[in-house]
């Protein structure tokens, strides 16, 4: 493989690791914030109790968001030097405002959080986890500046070749951006919503299988207690059923945000990238439908061997265009008109090593486009199907008997981490062979565009990039392993595993709170 | 006409220094667990000494590399690219670590917390190295091209020079460490700290200085050696107040040092921002290598709103946390009895594992 192959697999595998972190930091980080807010409000202990269980699982997780995210910073210098070169002076503003004015404050104000529960008045120390979630939220909008503005390039000239910005306010409120961000925010509440759900689920189930709740004849629970077992309380049931239908509700409300920003984004994308929608579709040939199956060779490229097999008359074009009858541009279509416009072979550029002079191949790559958008769309639907059944199933206070199906409410937390990933590979994978993206129908800057394969590091060989990429794919595997692992670790020990003392320690070791007390409260202040 | 990349230039230099500065005592901290603490105890001890703090550092270096992007692609990507192998293991080590400092207590296993403390030790050692490194190439050179590619193989960045840089950056978050240790803690660990900074203040500020020093030989700057020597004032000071017992007098002092240090070197190397090695026509400068004033204007807006900001809410941060803090407070460490075992007594133990 060369360099360029390498590094892309790399780029690919980094960041849709790094996004199944992200989603969940957002997501779950926000809902916390939420209920500390309730608990604040209402002083009720239950919710306490849910903010220190949800908050322990969503710090599990968040340090594999800050460790995977230094990677995503550094590697656009270390494998993409031709792109950065490129794209540096508009590309690089949003990142290190995401730094400047996102990471410090998340990182700083979740160190206060975490350390600073007795340490600080309660109201303060509610801010300090609503700035940090916020610090979240706008990382997240200026990631997605930078990214949107790779798939429509706007507020520059171009001067000497590159890009110069000229006007931050169309860089910073790209319509592009905008909607990303809505919908990526959407998603990440889906993730959020899903999770808070299915482990709910997990508990619930548990203290039925035990025998802790039982039901009356009306099918209504009758909520029972342990006192041998920690975590088995009273309080605790109702921890686990409000998280269950606050997650529930979340993730509802969350893929019909997804669908409005989703059916936005696809207005946008029809008009700026009309290939990646004609590839979403593996629509060859022009027309209004959408596809709900296309068998064949998808992988074809050239689209001789794809056979619509089922399609809903009108609905592309209402994706696309909000009525049912203009027809949408499909591939074979398309091709010739960027041939025209992007030329038909690879400059003859030493950029591009041997792929100068070679034909360029502008369709992307269907199976890819065509399953990630079914995907995305499928497994957040399901997910909010789930949800529904799941309130209507928990309406008399418990979940139903059945082991499989609380394995299902475990197996669904997975489906919008698959929406989200498959989202973004689409998305990404969708606007090959380009890496910034040219908008046909945009005028006058139109010629702001690079191929991805002239955005390589020229001076890194592919030696050097396998080695990054086995180092760190290997290193992300095992990291997944562990997460994972300590994040069962803790469910599975339910509301004491985050407040201990409401456990029984083993060794009938005191609590936290009533080690030898030198000088007042500094004893809080322990995390470690 | 200059003055935008000039200004750009110096705040790069401050985000550089203040990672250093800030993030060189948790780095240090991290290589202490495991060459200073004794026991279980001390390990936790110093854990907890930069418990709320580390992440908030980490992100200043974050930091420097946007804001090098942002305001000098060029540089940006002819460093980041010339060092690709070196970073790979910087970003390795910052992994581990950063993963460490969170998982390491949440286990209690000692074969957990064994593999974790090394991870937490070596990730700092060689993040700290690399960090070095690279910041001594930058401003002694790099084999480019007129591209600003590196040409001579992966390895062609290995020089005296990157070995200096890294032994210089470790030394000193040793030190910075250790002063830090003797500022924040009591009891047992504050004296031993005291008495480390003592010991090998003077070798551990050597690479560095040497580092300057060379800088200042090949660039001769007249100012340099003023700084220079008051850098060595600042370490006098760093020495005396230690002697003296006054341990923040003594930290400063040694952030002083640092201060003054990278100030000799990046001030020596002005306007050039990474030479080439092979033809000075190639140098990276702050006017070859800068974004354009617009951008450099417009990111000038946001740093001058969100440095003080970050300056502010950080120093609340330590003000908070100011307290020193002893092993006599930590309390034992213990694990919970699980909700949910797997329907058994024996889970109970094995939630505990
Ligand atoms: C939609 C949101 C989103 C997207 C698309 C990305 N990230 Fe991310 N990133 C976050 C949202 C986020 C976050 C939620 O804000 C994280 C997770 C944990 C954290 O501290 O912040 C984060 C962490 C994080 C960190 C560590 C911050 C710290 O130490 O506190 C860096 C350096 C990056 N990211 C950089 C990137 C880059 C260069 C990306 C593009 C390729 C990227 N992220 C995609
Ligand atoms: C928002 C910030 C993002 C930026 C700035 C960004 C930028 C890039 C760049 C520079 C490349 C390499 C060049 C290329 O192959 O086109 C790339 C590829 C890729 N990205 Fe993104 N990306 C972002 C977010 C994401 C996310 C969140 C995901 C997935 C979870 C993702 C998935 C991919 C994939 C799968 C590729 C490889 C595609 C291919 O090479 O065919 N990206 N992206
Ligand atoms: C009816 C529902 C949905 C529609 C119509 C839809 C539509 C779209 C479209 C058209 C894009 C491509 C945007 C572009 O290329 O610029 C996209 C991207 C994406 N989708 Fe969806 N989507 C839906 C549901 C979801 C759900 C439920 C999730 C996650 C839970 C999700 C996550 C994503 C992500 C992460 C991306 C990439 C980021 C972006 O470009 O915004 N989507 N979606």
């Amino acid at each position: 493989m060369e360099a360029l192959d390498i590094a892309r697999w790399q780029f690919g595998i980094v960041t849709v690791y790094h996004f199944l972190m992200v989603p969940l930091t957002i997501g779950l980080g926000l809902l916390v914030a939420v209920l500390q807010t309730v608990w604040h409000r209402t002083g009720r202990e239950e919710y306490l109790r849910a903010t220190k269980f949800w908050g322990k699982l969503f710090l599990i997780n968040f340090i594999m968001g800050v460790a995977t995210g230094i990677v995503q910073e550094f590697q656009f210098g270390m494998a993409w030097s031709q792109y950065s070169r490129f794209v540096g002076d508009v590309f690089g503003a949003p990142l290190a405002m995401e730094s400047l004015l996102a990471f410090f404050v998340e990182s700083t104000f979740l160190g206060l959080w975490i350390f600073g529960w007795k340490k600080l008045p309660a109201k303060v120390h509610l801010a300090c986890l609503w700035i940090a979630v916020c610090g979240s939220v706008v990382s997240a909008y200026f990631i997605l500046v930078a990214n949107s503005w790779m798939q429509h390039p706007v507020g520059v000239k171009m001067v000497d070749g590159y890009p110069h910005m000229v006007d931050a306010w169309a860089v910073f409120t790209n319509n592009t951006a905008l909607v990303a961000f809505f919908h990526t925010i959407t998603g990440a509440l889906a993730v959020a919503g899903a999770f808070l759900l299915g482990i709910s689920w997990y508990h619930l189930w548990r203290r039925r299988h035990d025998g802790i709740d039982t039901v009356d004849a009306a099918g209504r629970v009758v909520v029972g207690e342990s006192d041998t077992i920690p975590g088995r309380s009273k309080l605790d049931h109702s921890v686990w059923i409000k998280s269950l239908r606050i997650g529930a509700v979340v993730a509802m409300i969350a893929f019909a945000g997804s669908a409005v920003s989703g059916d936005m984004s696809g207005k946008l994308m029809f008009e700026q990238q009309p290939m990646k929608m004609a590839a979403a579709e593996a629509a060859c040939h022009d027309g209004t439908s959408f596809s709900v199956l296309s068998i064949g060779d998808l992988s074809s490229r050239d689209c001789s061997k794809v056979v619509a097999v089922m399609e809903i008359p009108g609905l592309l074009s209402f994706l696309a265009h909000n009525d049912f009858t203009t027809d949408i541009k499909g591939v074979n279509t398309l091709v010739p008109e960027y041939q025209a416009k992007y030329g038909t072979n690879v400059p003859d550029n030493p950029i591009y090593g041997d792929r100068a002079g070679q034909p360029i191949n502008y369709v992307p790559v269907m199976p890819v486009t065509y399953w990630g958008f079914r995907m995305m769309i499928g497994f957040g639907g399901l997910a909010a199907l789930a949800s529904a059944v799941a309130l209507f199933a928990t309406r008399k206070g418990t979940v139903p008997r059945p082991k499989w199906i609380m394995r299902l409410a475990l197996l669904g937390i997975l489906a919008p981490f698959g929406a989200n990933a498959a989202g973004w590979i689409f998305t990404e994978m969708g606007r090959q062979p380009f890496v910034v993206a040219p908008n046909p129908s945009m005028s006058g800057i139109d010629q702001v565009f690079m191929f991805t394969a002239a955005a390589v590091s020229p001076g890194v060989s592919a030696g050097e990039m396998i080695f990054s990429l086995a180092a760190l794919a290997s290193v992300y595997a095992v990291l997944l392993v562990v997460e994972v692992a300590l994040l069962a670790k803790y469910i599975r020990g339910g509301v004491p595993s985050a407040m201990p003392e409401l456990g029984h320690a083993p060794g009938g070791e005191g609590d936290r709170g009533d080690a030898p007390d030198g000088d007042g409260d500094d004893v809080l202040a322990f995390a470690y | 006409m200059d003055f935008l990349p000039t200004l750009w230039f110096i705040l790069i230099a401050v985000l550089w220094t203040g990672y250093l500065f800030l993030e060189g005592f948790d780095l240090g901290v991290g290589m202490l667990m495991k060459v200073f603490a004794r026991d279980e105890k001390e390990r936790r001890l110093l854990l907890n000494t930069v418990g709320p703090v580390w992440d908030g550092n980490e992100v200043w270096l974050i930091t420097a590399g946007g804001a090098t992007f942002a305001a000098f692609p060029f540089w940006y990507a002819s460093l980041f690219s010339s060092l690709y192998i070196p970073l790979v293991f910087v970003l390795l080590a910052l992994i581990f670590r950063a993963v460490a400092f969170e998982y390491r207590g949440k286990v209690h296993h000692d074969t957990w917390r064994r593999v974790w403390d090394w991870a937490i030790g070596i990730g700092s050692l060689v993040a700290a190295f690399g960090i070095g490194a690279m910041l001594a190439l930058t401003t002694t050179g790099l084999p480019l091209d007129a591209n600003g590619d590196r040409v001579g193989g992966p390895f062609a960045w290995f020089t005296w020079y990157a070995v200096l840089g890294g032994m210089a950056v470790v030394a000193f978050c040793l030190l910075q460490a250790a002063a830090f240790l003797a500022l924040k803690t009591d009891g047992d660990v504050r004296l031993r700290a005291r008495r480390l900074v003592g010991r090998w203040l003077a070798v551990a500020l050597l690479p560095l200085a040497v580092w300057a020093i060379a800088v200042a030989v090949s660039n001769g700057k007249w100012f340099s050696w003023v700084l220079l020597a008051v850098a060595v004032a600042a370490a006098a000071v760093a020495w005396a107040a230690n002697l003296r017992g006054r341990e923040g007098l003594s930290f400063l002092a040694l952030g002083a040092f640092l201060l003054l240090g990278s100030s000799t070197i990046f001030s020596g190397v002005f306007p050039v921002v990474l030479p080439s090695t092979l033809n000075p026509a190639w140098n990276l400068t702050i006017a070859n290598a800068s974004s354009s004033p617009y951008t450099l204007g417009l990111m000038s807006i946001v740093a001058a709103v969100g440095v003080p900001l970050v300056l502010a809410y950080q120093a609340w941060t330590y003000w908070i946390f100011r307290k020193r803090i002893s092993t006599a407070h930590l309390p034992e460490p213990h694990d919970f009895a699980p909700a949910v075992g797997r329907g058994d007594a024996a889970a109970a133990a094995a939630g505990g594992s």
